[in-house]
């Protein structure tokens, strides 16, 4: 165990920590140069585009310091709000944390939070300062930053780039002499946090740990203690590149476990593994079953292919436990699915995952919260759909779920944020300076209003420099009503939107306005309007197509108008016909898109 | 039946919104003849012994050809193919070319029986902007000559939608057509073609495209005018009298056979399409070898459907539901008739008997139209 250092990275997203990673996995010959591909760590394609890491990883490396040999676990972390529940698994299963910040750019907003939370949970922060290769690099004025922040001196900070391979050497020689070693005792009872878990369509899922006290050896009778399922631990092992079978792993390491589980939502992320004969007396703390906070409607283009999307987002939640989804349909887009998601990078992940690991087209429609009708005969109901909200004179009161956001920025930008948070009917809590430029700002407000547009609101007005967590604080009732969107005289339920009065004229008009850059041209005029129950509170209107044509069409025109016709043709793919109107896909996450 | 195109890509000079392949090296003119009448001879199996009913000499400009070189690559056709007795042989002049001793010779030295002639306009100010080489004078008098020299089937082509062409100087330049002396009327919305100097000259903003509005106005002269004449509108940019339709290009809109001839010429046999390379010389090297320099694409159901209903309903005669069930069968034919039906609606569609055509105030939009008709093209998993 003296051996073992257990670390994982902290940075913004672009600011270097898969490449990082990859250069650490280089050094330490974990991966044959031949084998090396770029962003080892982000394996879906999908990250690697993004640069963002969606799900976390982990990898054991070797690493020979003068003659004492090291096992390092590197445990990758998600980078986004939506996953902070998967952070903070991930930092409580290490001992010290890599701080990454991009010189050119300095300290980020994501950066921070995460930090908090690694220096909560007493974890050893290393500070590295990367792309020092590049020109534009600021070391200076970036180190200040670094040191205001987490109080080191200058000289702790590392200067390095991952891309050069710069200060890497030294990055692993200070991981060695500063993150102490991990504590626990193999003796006592076993106790292993899972952090992750990964799905394989062959042998089921894998669920990492980290064992805090106690040894697990392959074939044991183990028990999983929250959700309170038995299993055999078929194979045991550690994460190198490639997964390495062990007979026993000890407290202190990091590894996996198969035990012939078929689904993600049978493992649970921060669960604790135990052995079935000798449990320990009560699991490792900071549990939560995760739950959906956004809600929204996804339907396949093509009505036929509605078995198809159900297979595929069946597929998918094998692999991505947070993703929970009951059938729905929808008048104007007919049968499809209400899915939960963690929060909407989430969704936007799960919505490009289908595209591309399943060529499935979908309609997504606007997320919005789950709301609570208490009705006239006092029973409460639960709404994940602005269309599935009863006749308003069966409505006693609707209550919506609220937060408390702590929002992180500099002085410069307070007022702005407040002024957002006002907008979006928030009350102010608290506010505290941690430093003398940089504040702390809690509110309590609607989660409707985050799930609108408020993420990237605040990252426009803050330049990306604030930093934004929230927590779940309970329902209040609300004053809501539901904005109804028309096309040619038709309502599109998909589009409906259960907004609070005081908005609904605003933002009836401003939708309508939306939707009408978005709805291209088509055979005769469309009107757009926006409704509240009967009265119309808005309309634009968008002309008629008025020419389209090719004016020859002779022997050599063929091949070539045709694919330009069925290019044209393909555009339309991602339209849905309603009534008589072909609507685009962005169109039914209009609202999220107002400026 | 099928058609004969053969390609002569020489000119004296470029108009500036053509995109066809051509060049202004006339002296290779008779090297390429000869491979011209090569590839004739190479390609004889090509249309598998059909007949022949229409060539067309095209370009290009054909008229800097001599009778002997025009006889010569006919006499060449003829050997090889059953050329049916009164077979359409259409060949595009420009009128700076058609001399009236030109005509004369052409009508009596040679096979030719329709003249297709590129006068675009009447108006100096548009033949300037367009780059092309005659006055407006002499678009009206080679017109007067070639009816006098006895041609009896005659097209003119026209341009409309010109940058700086008001809806008045369209309709004078309608006004002006001698619609006693031609058979046919091509009249045809410019197309800004990419990498032409038109193209050029509104990327850096010399000249500005005419608006929807304006091109609707313009089209919608161009049918009352050719209405009032007894001409009928049969193809989107396409009109004539009594029934003197360009049975050649009739034929592209009808899915018929053809061989194309030449540099940048398209072939087509039903079950592919292929072009000949854009390059003279790489052409005539081919041609010498005993070979050919082509690109190639098979059609398979869903191209072969798509093109149906493109060329189609560029026509009065329309996409049939009898022929889509017979070659596609009776899926597509539910396809369509789901795809159609907003169109019906909306009347910018008709169905008579199960035929299916674009009425004319819609061919605007036909494009629109025929993309929304067309099947998902296959895509790459």
């Amino acid at each position: 165990m003296e051996h073992i250092r257990n670390f994982c990275i902290i940075a913004h997203i672009d600011h270097g920590k898969s490449t990082l990673a990859d250069r650490l996995i280089q050094f330490t010959n974990t991966l044959s140069e031949r084998d090396f591909h770029d962003q080892v760590l982000d394996n879906m394609d999908l990250e690697r585009e993004r640069g963002i890491t969606i799900k976390s990883h982990a990898i054991q490396m070797e690493y020979q310091s003068g003659d004492t040999g090291y096992i390092l676990n590197l445990i990758d972390t998600p980078g986004h709000v939506d996953f902070s529940y998967e952070v903070s698994r991930a930092i409580a299963a290490c001992e010290g944390a890599l701080l990454v910040i991009d010189a050119t750019q300095g300290i980020q907003a994501q950066t921070i939070s995460n930090l908090y939370q690694a220096v909560d949970h007493g974890l050893e922060i290393i500070p590295v300062l990367n792309k020092m290769d590049m020109p534009s690099s600021m070391p200076d004025e970036v180190k200040d930053q670094i040191v205001d922040l987490i109080g080191c001196s200058r000289e702790e900070i590392i200067e390095a780039s991952a891309k050069t391979g710069m200060g890497v050497e030294l990055i692993l020689e200070r991981i060695i002499a500063k993150i102490p070693p991990p504590q626990g005792d193999p003796e006592a009872p076993l106790q292993a946090l899972i952090f992750d878990s990964v799905f394989n369509s062959y042998r089921g899922i894998f669920a990492y740990f980290k064992i805090m006290n106690g040894r697990i050896k392959t074939g044991e009778h183990v028990k999983f203690v929250n959700l309170n399922n038995e299993y055999h631990a078929d194979e045991i092992g550690v994460l190198k590149i490639k997964y390495e079978p062990r007979n026993m792993l000890e407290a202190g390491n990091v590894g996996y476990i198969i035990s012939g589980i078929k689904s993600a939502r049978d493992v649970k992320v921060g669960d604790t593994i135990t052995h079935y004969d000798r449990p320990c007396d009560k699991a490792i703390e900071g549990f939560i079953e995760v739950k959906p906070m956004v809600f929204a409607g996804l339907y396949p283009v093509d009505a036929d292919d509605y078995e198809e999307l159900r297979a595929s987002i069946e597929k998918l939640q094998l692999n991505d436990a947070s993703l929970s989804f009951v059938p729905e349909s929808s008048a104007a887009l007919g049968f499809g699915f209400r899915c939960g998601f963690l929060g909407l990078l989430h969704m936007e992940i799960i919505q490009e995952r289908l595209d591309r690991e399943f060529d499935m087209d979908v309609v997504t429609t606007v997320p919005n919260v789950s709301y609570r009708i208490i009705t006239n005969k006092d029973e409460s109901i639960e709404v994940h759909n602005p269309s599935g909200l009863p006749d308003p004179s069966y409505v006693q009161t609707i209550e919506e779920p609220y937060i408390e956001a702590q929002i992180i920025c500099q002085a410069d930008y307070v007022g702005s944020i407040m002024k957002l948070c006002i907008d979006k009917r928030g009350v102010l809590k608290n506010q505290v300076y941690l430093t003398t430029n940089r504040i702390e700002i809690a509110f309590e407000m609607p989660l409707a209003e985050i799930v609108f547009d408020f993420y990237d609101k605040l990252k426009s007005i803050s330049k990306g420099y604030a930093s934004f967590d929230y927590h779940y604080t309970g329902y209040k009732p609300a004053n809501l009503v539901r904005l109804d969107i028309l096309l040619n005289g038709d309502m599109v339920d998909a589009l409906s939107s259960l907004i609070h009065r005081d908005n609904a004229y605003t933002f009836g008009r401003r939708i309508c306005e939306k939707l009408k850059e978005l709805i291209p041209r088509q055979q005769f005029e469309i009107a757009i309007q926006a409704a509240i129950g009967s009265k119309i509170i808005a309309r634009e209107t968008v002309k008629a197509l008025r020419k389209d044509v090719t004016a020859k069409c002779y022997g050599g025109d063929i091949t070539r108008k045709r694919k330009l016709l069925e290019k044209q043709k393909k555009g339309k793919r991602r339209m849905r016909q309603i009534g008589n109107v072909e609507v685009p896909q962005s169109a039914f996450l209009a609202v999220l898109k107002l400026d | 039946m099928a058609g004969i195109y053969i390609h002569i890509p020489f000119c004296k000079t470029k108009c500036n919104y053509c995109d066809f392949y051509r060049i202004t090296d006339i002296a290779r003119i008779p090297v390429y003849l000869k491979a011209l009448e090569k590839e004739i001879e190479i390609r004889k199996e090509y249309l598998e012994g059909d007949e022949i009913e229409s060539i067309y000499i095209g370009g290009g400009t054909p008229s800097l050809l001599g009778m002997d070189q025009i006889n010569s690559l006919l006499y060449a056709v003829d050997k090889t193919h059953n050329i049916i007795r009164n077979c359409e042989i259409t060949f595009e002049a420009n009128p700076d070319d058609l001399s009236a001793s030109f005509l004369g010779r052409l009508k009596y030295h040679t096979p030719i029986n329709r003249l297709s002639i590129g006068i675009q306009s009447f108006f100096d100010a548009d033949l300037t902007l367009l780059n092309r080489r005659h006055r407006a004078l002499q678009s009206v008098e080679c017109l007067e000559q070639a009816a006098n020299a006895g041609f009896r089937n005659i097209n003119m082509d026209l341009i409309y939608g010109i940058p700086g062409m008001t809806a008045e100087r369209w309709e004078a330049n309608l006004q002006q057509i001698p619609y006693d002396k031609i058979s046919h009327l091509s009249a045809y919305h410019l197309t800004v073609e990419p990498d032409t100097p038109l193209h050029r000259m509104v990327e850096t903003g010399h000249i500005r495209p005419v608006d929807e509005e304006t091109s609707r106005v313009q089209y919608i002269l161009l049918c009352r005018e050719t209405g009032k004449q007894q001409f009928q509108h049969y193809e989107i940019s396409n009109f004539c009298r009594d029934g003197f339709y360009s049975i050649h290009n009739s034929g592209y809109w009808k899915g018929r056979k053809y061989l194309g001839l030449g540099a940048s010429a398209h072939s087509y046999d039903l079950n592919s399409r292929q072009w000949n390379v854009s390059d003279v010389k790489v052409y005539i090297k081919a041609v010498q070898d005993g070979g050919a320099a082509f690109k190639y694409e098979r059609i398979n159901d869903t191209m072969r459907f798509n093109e149906y209903v493109m060329v189609s309903l560029r026509t009065i005669w329309g996409v049939s539901l009898k022929k889509i069930n017979s070659v596609f069968g009776s899926e597509i034919v539910a396809e369509f008739i789901k795809n159609a039906s907003r169109f019906l609606d909306a009347g910018q569609m008709i169905c008579i008997d199960g035929i299916y055509t674009i009425p004319e105030a819609s061919w605007l939009i036909s494009d629109y139209i025929v993309s929304s008709l067309m099947l998902m093209p296959k895509h790459n998993k």
